[in-house]
């Protein structure tokens, strides 16, 4: 230990057995050393109980109980006889400053700058010399530690697989016709041959009963009119707050809530965001209807997916 | 056989100048010098259970199909790190036991750092020679916070992979930077290419736990050489301690508080279901559940991210996700750095660079003590946030009202905090006898028909009369003194 002792200098102090201090501070130490040991009594059966429960197995309650009350109990046991029946007290420490003299910490000053000051003065090469080298060494080691551990994002953060022609399929693979879902129902869909994927998620909703010969889906500006079809429209399922899955879906409201931090989206205003923190709307996935009845994309998203980044224009 | 065995042991180390003084060592009686040791014993269940889990959890995002004995997720795909971690809670003896005593551990063991440190704070036990100490303490906090967040995020369940995806979306929001950072870290875009569950896993068994050993040691080895401080009281100086002694008062007392808290600990994590990862599911990027809220010291961060307003910068062809990188990044940086640099900004605006050893009762201090008040109301205001959708269902109010309330909150109730605590402080100061109990007067009337009063008896522990403190003594004299000849005095070694 560092710390120096106040007595080892003088005598060692010594006490009478009978001094008030070396008394217990129970008043009655008789009871407390009972209350003592029936708590490591408790204790130990305690510990025994858990060995059974152990044994027996498949009982996480008893196994807790047993072993805390086998550890409550013997420590309530060691806490007592620490507090009730040692000697009470009080003692004292004194303090001793442990920072230096003003002449040992002169000296220390000195050590470094006159001893080291000479040294670096007279080799200048050397110490110009080894930062450059040690310098080097530091940028260099970032590298395998830094770069190593994944690729660069390029502009992969800009692209998902959904593509012209894409068929909307559930994440079991299973292709998605227009006769799916009834209104006010939703779905999540991923590209074929990318079920499960999470930059592709997007949720499929029904917002209106229309057949393949009536208009489009006719959503409010900013969305766009020829993007929904026969009532169906198409958003990323990826929040623009934290990236959480938008999954609960208000029929009523037609609004898409994430569950992470309540942003709340406008499904049939082009998915822009009406309460909370998310700043953009969802973005949104062309939809088209193919001659068999199955709905594809009619192209890939024109953004970024997902929360804000550095390089998102 | 101890002398002996000793003398070996110190011809070889030179132990026992040092070693005399250490169990010597006093430490002051006063009950909230526990509370870090709460934080010290919750720490060693956390290793305790820890090395347990570790023996059979198994860090891997490789999907395989599950057989074990819960019937509901048999057949399913699911990866290595969620069919393990439902393993060890269901087919290994005691597994669940241990698992949810780590999950406790953690939470009592983040918990009682938050209380250990506010006690620090309130009562100046940060104030030169000990602002090492107090630097060492807020970066363990931290650690502990990250160590905290990884280790949840293993099991690879619903809850806990929806934090990830937070997570990684919030190092996506450091400028300039963010996207590299992301990639590196995961491999590639979200999720990755499975490298994250080990890289945590790593993370939050070898590295972190290192660190925070190693800041221990230095927390302990700090206390040690600067000796604790203590309540102003009898005999108690700037320049002394009085309390236990290491050996054996203190030593006894707190590995029964060791066992105590452990035993807290095991019956939570036996009787309080925490975390039922079985319940939320394997982890998919595409699923999400309801009320979905992070472990409590998380919560201020995930409180200040609902309430912050959408603020998107867009300009000069790049995006600052502000709405990100201000609460989730900035705000707990400053906070941090302002308990980093807490006892030097105290120092600047007091001036006062002497030493102190006693503490400070928090109403004599009552800038500082309402300056911690108002932080401490604007953390619990984040942290209150972090509840929004189940307070706007369980009052039966809208989700705006609720969210609008904490961002006033959030703004108006440290000021409040401020001002109540500074009154109350300089009241408590005026008025004589505050904090003292008082005992009760005795009305009596004599025969004669006079009132006279008296103080009732004192109750146990009032006014009990304490010894003057001596130093511990080394050698006990079996013999008292005036009974001793003269000759028959043996001195024994305690």
């Amino acid at each position: 230990m560092s710390d120096e002792s106040p007595h080892l200098e003088g005598p060692l102090p010594p006490a009478a057995l009978d001094d008030a201090h070396l008394q217990p501070y129970a008043r009655h130490p008789e009871g407390a050393q009972a209350v003592a040991a029936v708590a490591m009594i408790i204790g130990f059966i305690g510990f025994i109980g858990f060995g059974v429960a152990y044994w027996i197995g498949d009982n996480t309650q008893w196994e807790a109980i047993t072993l805390g009350v086998g550890l409550l109990a013997l420590g309530f046991g060691a806490t007592a006889w620490g507090k009730y029946l040692m000697p009470q007290g009080p003692f004292v420490e004194e303090r001793h400053a442990f920072h230096s003299t003003e002449a040992e910490r002169d000296a220390m000053t000195a050590a470094i700058t006159e001893r080291g000051g000479m040294v670096v003065k007279r080799r200048k090469l050397l110490g110009g010399l080894f930062l450059l080298g040690s310098t080097a060494m530091g940028v260099v080691l970032l590298f395998p530690l830094i770069r190593s551990l994944g690729p660069k994002p390029g502009d992969t953060l800009f692209k998902t697989n959904w593509k012209k022609n894409s068929q909307l399929v559930t994440v079991d693979g299973r292709a998605v016709t227009a006769n799916d879902l009834d209104v006010g129902g939703v779905l999540t869909v991923f590209p074929k041959g990318f079920e499960g994927s999470s930059p592709d998620q997007v949720i499929l909703i029904r917002l209106a009963q229309l057949g393949p010969f009536d208009p489009p889906y006719p959503i409010a500006p900013p969305g766009h009119t020829a993007w929904g079809v026969q009532g169906y429209v198409a958003y990323s399922k990826m929040c623009t707050h934290l990236g959480c899955p938008v999954g609960l879906y208000q029929e009523q409201t037609q609004q898409l809530v994430c569950p992470c931090h309540q942003s709340i989206f406008n499904v049939n205003a082009g998915a822009v965001p009406e309460f909370g923190p998310a700043p953009r709307p969802l973005p949104q996935l062309p939809l088209t209807v193919d001659s068999a009845g199955f709905l594809r994309s009619q192209g890939g998203f024109n953004q970024a997916v997902g929360p804000g980044f550095w390089e998102r224009p | 056989m101890i002398d002996s065995s000793l003398r070996w042991v110190d011809d070889r180390l030179g132990i026992a100048k040092g070693g005399r003084t250490f169990l010597d060592k006093i430490f002051p009686d006063h009950w909230s010098f526990m509370l870090g040791e709460i934080a010290l014993y919750s720490f060693v269940v956390l290793l305790a259970t820890g090395v347990f889990l570790s023996l059979y959890y198994i860090p891997s995002a490789h999907e395989v199909v599950y057989h074990g004995s819960y019937i509901p997720l048999r057949g399913q795909r699911v990866s290595e790190a969620y069919s393990s971690s439902v393993g060890l809670s269901f087919d290994v003896k005691s597994g669940l036991l241990m698992r949810q005593a780590h999950h406790w551990a953690a939470d009592i063991f983040l918990g009682s750092i938050a209380v250990h440190m506010a006690r620090v704070f309130f009562t100046g036990a940060f104030r030169k020679p000990r602002e090492f100490n107090w630097i060492v303490g807020v970066t363990m906090l931290i650690l502990g916070i990250v160590n905290g967040f990884l280790g949840y995020s293993l099991p690879d369940d619903l809850v806990s992979g929806t934090g990830i995806r937070i997570a990684y979306s919030i190092i996506e929001s450091i400028p300039l930077v963010g996207s590299y950072l992301g990639y590196f870290l995961f491999g590639g875009n979200y999720p990755g290419n499975g490298v994250i569950i080990p890289r945590f896993y790593i993370l939050h068994v070898l590295i972190v736990p290192l660190l925070i050993l190693g800041l221990l040691a230095a927390h302990l080895g700090l206390l040690v050489k600067q000796k604790h401080t203590q309540f102003k009281g009898k005999g108690k100086t700037e320049h002394n301690v009085v309390g236990s002694p290491m050996f054996p008062t203190f030593i006894a007392k707190t590995t029964g508080f060791l066992f105590m808290v452990s035993a807290v600990i095991f019956l939570l994590g036996g009787l309080a279901q925490i975390n039922p990862i079985w319940q939320f599911g394997q982890y998919e990027p595409y699923q999400i559940s309801y009320a979905v809220q992070p472990d409590w010291y998380m919560g201020w961060l995930d409180g200040a991210l609902r309430i912050m307003p959408s603020w998107e910068w867009v300009g000069w062809g790049h995006t600052i996700p502000l709405e990100v990188f201000l609460p989730a990044v900035i705000f707990p940086g400053i906070v941090f750095n302002i308990f980093i640099i807490w006892p030097f900004i105290e120092t600047r605006h007091t001036k006062d660079l002497a030493y102190h050893n006693l503490l400070d009762r928090p109403r004599d201090r009552p800038k500082r003590t309402s300056a911690g008040a108002a932080m401490l109301t604007m953390l619990f205001m984040t942290f209150f946030a972090s509840s929004t959708d189940v307070m706007a269902n369980f009052f039966e109010i809208p989700l705006n009202w609720v969210l609008w309330f904490f961002r006033f909150a959030v703004v108006i109730a440290p000021i409040i905090a401020y001002v109540l605590t500074y009154k109350i402080c300089n009241e408590m100061r005026a008025a004589e006898g505050v904090g003292k109990r008082k005992r009760a007067l005795i009305v009596s009337r004599s025969s004669t028909g006079e009132y006279s009063t008296v103080e009732s008896e004192p109750r146990p522990g009032d006014g009990v009369e304490e010894l003057e403190a001596i130093p511990v003594p080394t050698y006990i004299d079996l013999v008292p003194p005036e009974l001793a000849t003269g000759e028959g005095v043996r001195r024994v070694m305690r």
